[in-house]
């Protein structure tokens, strides 16, 4: 392998994404779960859920700090990271990103403003707005960047001049064949993960016998979706391999881990992908089950590995392994679901002590997930960065790798020590809870005087 | 020419200086407040002056990120040039801005052991205004370029003008810092930053001199553009128009006004992006591709431009509400979260 520019981009595309994705992955989910939490409020009257909504609001503030600062360095390395992607297809992605910029970003940044420092200063109901649009705003964002990455997987709507992509039609290049399964997985993952951690935050309360009024709706908010939307997720991932199958058969050959495309394929449940020999090793698998799955007949042909040439296949055992990681996370979610599902349905769910113990420590699976999801689209996308259009290896930029490699040492340095800094301070907040300080409202120029007191006095009643 | 492919690109390039204007005042008082905070030791004023800005910093940035993608939507060339032809300041850049976006929710977080944080703040802002100064200074002095695509050495940059206005840029942030701490905050702050407003204002009124004097000198397309015949006729406002402006600023600062100074300060900022504009129109990248040569193809940029004729009034409306809604001076003692 050489140490070239190229490499070393990859690895920091590859490391800005990652961090940036863990982000959104939260925030998308935790908006629309305040948002949620406010109108409740607003409806039943409830100062619970306000409290809740508050002490949820300053964990947001922090995730979604570091989820905007890493955006922002992600929108400017497609210009410095890999310039030849940005003329060749820069016709076609580049709109796409700008309409995210215009009717998402704005949209979430300045009514956050509001949302985190208007308690006290706009009207419940302005309030509770705001809260709603930076929901839509992330959401937004989320729709248009995966319109961008999804034509990046099937393009469609364009046509190639000279080795450069023009757009023909944009409906055609935003509703491309694999969007609308990529944004529908892609956003249930981050409801999902929400809610694994809301869930999780719950339990812990109720493990410490501390909140238990809060930590009851938590867990009941939290397990309600997960219970509701692992099976719908299992549901779209399985249409969206159908789908890769007709447009990027590497990927899904890849991913099944199936050599010969002239026999039906085994679900291949564990292996070492041999790339060198074409085979696998030790493999422990279910005979025709991935023929089943895929095209629904134990006896169905799709291509295998072999098929294709040796430097158009991705790698194999990243792909093959960061699938099985994914789909065991969603068994996981699974479980926690449908155990917590079935005792709360028994009404044994506040009293079940191992579940409640075992709950507390879910938080981290959805963020597994989707980042072993994102590996899987990505790296079975490989060699391609535009499928069918562009290689990786065509698309960096003119710059000398030491440069890369400095940046890259640096972006290590600095994330890692964001990264540690900010896991600390919401695992603080979450350790304090929602009361006091944590859940008081944030005030950052002159309140009316009048919110401020009967904000005290909820405060005077809760301490009895 | 046809008359789509003349105006489109002098439209798209109208937005972009736009949103790189509006980023530069806004993000500008913003980071001006971190080059402000190692001489303003009180923790409680330093409170208040994160206070003053904590609901809008991250609206501001958003139009850095219109800048830089509306110059990848509709210059797709020119981005692939400067991007990398700048690469270590802008990443540099981004990073200081990583720092000081989470100092402001990790500060409060961290509270009451939040030193680290101020120092990331400041730091943060410091590095962030130095190398958007000197991405500045490097993007004037021109980007070497073969073959449609950088050319250059990954320290092209490390040169006395770029480095200057890096300087330059520090100053201007921390006089808009100033002025805003005027017009947002009461009691002794506002004295302090009276005192620290009249110092930048000379500063920055003898480096826009020397920038005046320095790319005529340096580069001759510039000299071309200012002293030939009609044009310094046509020019000459520009110059005067700065020193009433600079004048007013130092009048207000004088008189004890609120809004003045800020306002005044503002308009320095824009007289001075107005001069640089003049002095490289029609380049994109100078010396060597011009706006129509970098333009995306036209299908591109009516497709976004619809959506910006769409949303920048709404967005413009919301921002305004949201100064609106924040009206108002920050006091001290008044809690952040
Ligand atoms: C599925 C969702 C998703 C994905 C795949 C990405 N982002 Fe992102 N991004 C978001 C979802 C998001 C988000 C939810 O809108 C933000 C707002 C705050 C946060 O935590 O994430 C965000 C913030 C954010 C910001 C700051 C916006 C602001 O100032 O408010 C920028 C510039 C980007 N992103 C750019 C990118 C780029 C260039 C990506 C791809 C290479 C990317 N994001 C992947
Ligand atoms: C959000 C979650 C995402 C994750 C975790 C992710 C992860 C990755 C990884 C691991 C690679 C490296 C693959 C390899 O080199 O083998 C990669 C490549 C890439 N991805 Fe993504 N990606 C994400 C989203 C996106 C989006 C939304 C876009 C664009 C709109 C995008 C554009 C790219 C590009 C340009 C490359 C460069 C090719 C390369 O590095 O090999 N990615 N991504
Ligand atoms: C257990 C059943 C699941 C199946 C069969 C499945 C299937 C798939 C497939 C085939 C892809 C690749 C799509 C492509 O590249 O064209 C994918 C990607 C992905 N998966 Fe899953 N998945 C499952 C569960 C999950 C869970 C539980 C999560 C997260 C909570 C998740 C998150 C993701 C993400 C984020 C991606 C990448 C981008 C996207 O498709 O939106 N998946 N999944």
């Amino acid at each position: 392998m050489e140490f070239d520019a190229v490499l070393l981009a990859r690895i920091q595309f590859a490391f800005t994404i990652t961090f940036h994705i863990i982000f959104p992955s939260f925030t998308i989910g935790l908006a629309a779960f305040i948002a949620t939490l406010l109108v409740r409020w607003r409806i039943t009257g409830q100062e619970h859920l306000h409290r809740l909504a508050r002490f949820w609001t300053k964990i947001f503030a922090v995730s979604f700090a570091m989820g905007v600062v890493s955006g922002v360095v992600m929108s400017y390395e497609f210009g410095t990271n890999w310039s030849h992607f940005s003329v060749v297809v820069g016709n076609v992605i580049a709109p796409l990103i700008g309409y995210e910029v215009l009717t998402a970003f704005f949209l979430e940044a300045t009514f956050l403003g509001i949302m985190l420092f208007g308690w006290s200063r706009v009207s419940p109901n302005l309030h509770v707005l705001s809260a709603v649009l930076v929901a839509i705003g992330t959401s937004l964002s989320a729709f248009w960047i995966l319109a961008a990455n999804s034509w990046m997987q099937t393009p469609a709507g364009h046509e190639i001049r000279d080795g450069i992509a023009y757009p023909v039609d944009w409906i055609a290049i935003i509703f491309n064949p694999s969007f609308p399964y990529l944004f529908a997985h892609m956003f249930t993952a981050c409801y999902l993960t929400t809610s694994l951690v809301v869930l999780a935050v719950g339990a812990r309360y109720l493990v410490a016998g501390r909140f238990l009024e809060e930590g009851r709706t938590m867990l009941r908010m939290g397990l309600g979706m997960v219970a509701i939307l692992t099976p719908l997720q299992m549901y779209i991932g399985d249409a969206s391999g159908i789908n890769a199958e007709k447009h990027q058969p590497e990927k899904i050959a890849a991913i099944e881990a199936h050599w010969d495309g002239n026999k039906p394929g085994d679900l291949v449940l564990f292996a070492i992908p041999n790339e060198e020999e074409e085979r696998n090793d030790y493999e422990i698998s279910i005979p025709n089950g991935a023929s089943w799955i895929i095209t629904h007949s134990a006896e169905g042909l799709f291509p295998g590995l072999k098929d294709f040439a040796r430097d158009d296949r991705p790698p194999v055992i990243p792909v093959f392994f960061a699938f099985r990681i994914m789909v065991g996370m969603g068994m996981l979610m699974l479980i926690a679901g449908w155990v917590g599902a079935w005792l709360w349905f028994r009404g044994r769910l506040w009293t079940t002590k191992w579940y409640l113990g075992i709950a507390q420590y879910v938080w981290p699976i959805g963020f597994i997930a989707i980042l072993a999801g994102w590996y899987v689209t990505e790296i079975g996308r490989q060699p391609w960065i535009a499928y069918g259009i562009l290689r990786t290896a065509d698309a960096a930029s003119p710059v000398a790798p030491s440069a890369v490699l400095t940046t890259l040492v640096l972006f290590v340095l600095v994330y890692a020590c964001i990264f540690a800094m900010g896991i600390y301070y919401i695992n603080r907040l979450i350790e304090y809870g929602p009361k006091g300080a944590a859940a008081a409202t944030p005030q950052a120029l002159p309140s009316r005087p009048l919110a401020v007191a009967s904000d005290a006095a909820h405060e005077a009643m809760e301490e009895k | 020419m046809d008359p789509i492919a003349l105006w489109l690109p002098i439209v798209w390039a109208a937005i972009i200086g736009t949103a790189v204007a509006l980023y530069v005042v806004l993000d500008g008082f913003d980071l001006g407040l971190g080059i402000l905070f190692p001489f303003e030791p009180s923790e409680s004023r330093r409170d208040v002056m994160m206070n003053s800005v904590a609901p809008f910093w991250d609206g501001n940035e958003t139009w850095l990120v219109l800048g830089g993608g509306g110059l990848f939507v509709a210059f797709p060339l020119a981005y692939s040039i400067i991007m990398p032809g700048l690469y270590l300041p802008i990443i540099i850049m981004l990073l200081g801005l990583v720092f000081r976006g989470v100092a402001f929710e990790f500060r409060w977080a961290a509270k009451p052991k939040h030193e680290l944080w101020d120092i990331a703040f400041a730091g943060g802002s410091i590095v962030a205004a130095f190398m958007q100064g000197v991405v500045l200074g490097g993007f004037l002095q021109g980007i070497e370029v073969k073959n449609n695509a950088f050319a250059g050495g990954p320290l092209d940059w490390f040169a006395p003008f770029p480095l200057f206005t890096g300087l330059a840029m520090l100053a201007g942030y921390a006089l808009l810092a100033s002025t805003w701490l005027i017009m947002k905050t009461e009691g002794p702050l506002v004295e302090q930053a009276r005192g620290w407003a009249k110092w930048l204002l000379l500063v920055v009124l003898v480096i826009m001199v020397i920038i005046s004097l320095w790319t005529p000198l340096a580069f001759e397309r510039i000299a071309e553009r200012w002293f030939s015949w009609p044009n310094i006729l046509y020019l000459s406002p520009l110059p005067l128009l700065t020193a009433g402006v600079a004048f007013l600023c130092w009048y207000g600062l004088s008189t004890g006004r609120e809004a003045m100074p800020f306002f005044s300060a503002v308009g320095l900022f824009l007289l001075g992006f107005l001069g640089l504009v003049i002095s490289n129109v029609p380049y994109l990248v100078p010396p060597s591709i011009t706006v129509w040569e970098a333009a995306a193809v036209p299908e591109s940029q009516i497709f976004t431009l619809v959506g910006v004729l769409i949303m920048l009034p709404i967005i413009l409306a919301y921002t305004a509400f949201v100064y609106w809604t924040f009206r108002g001076k920050v006091r001290e003692g008044e809690g952040y979260h």
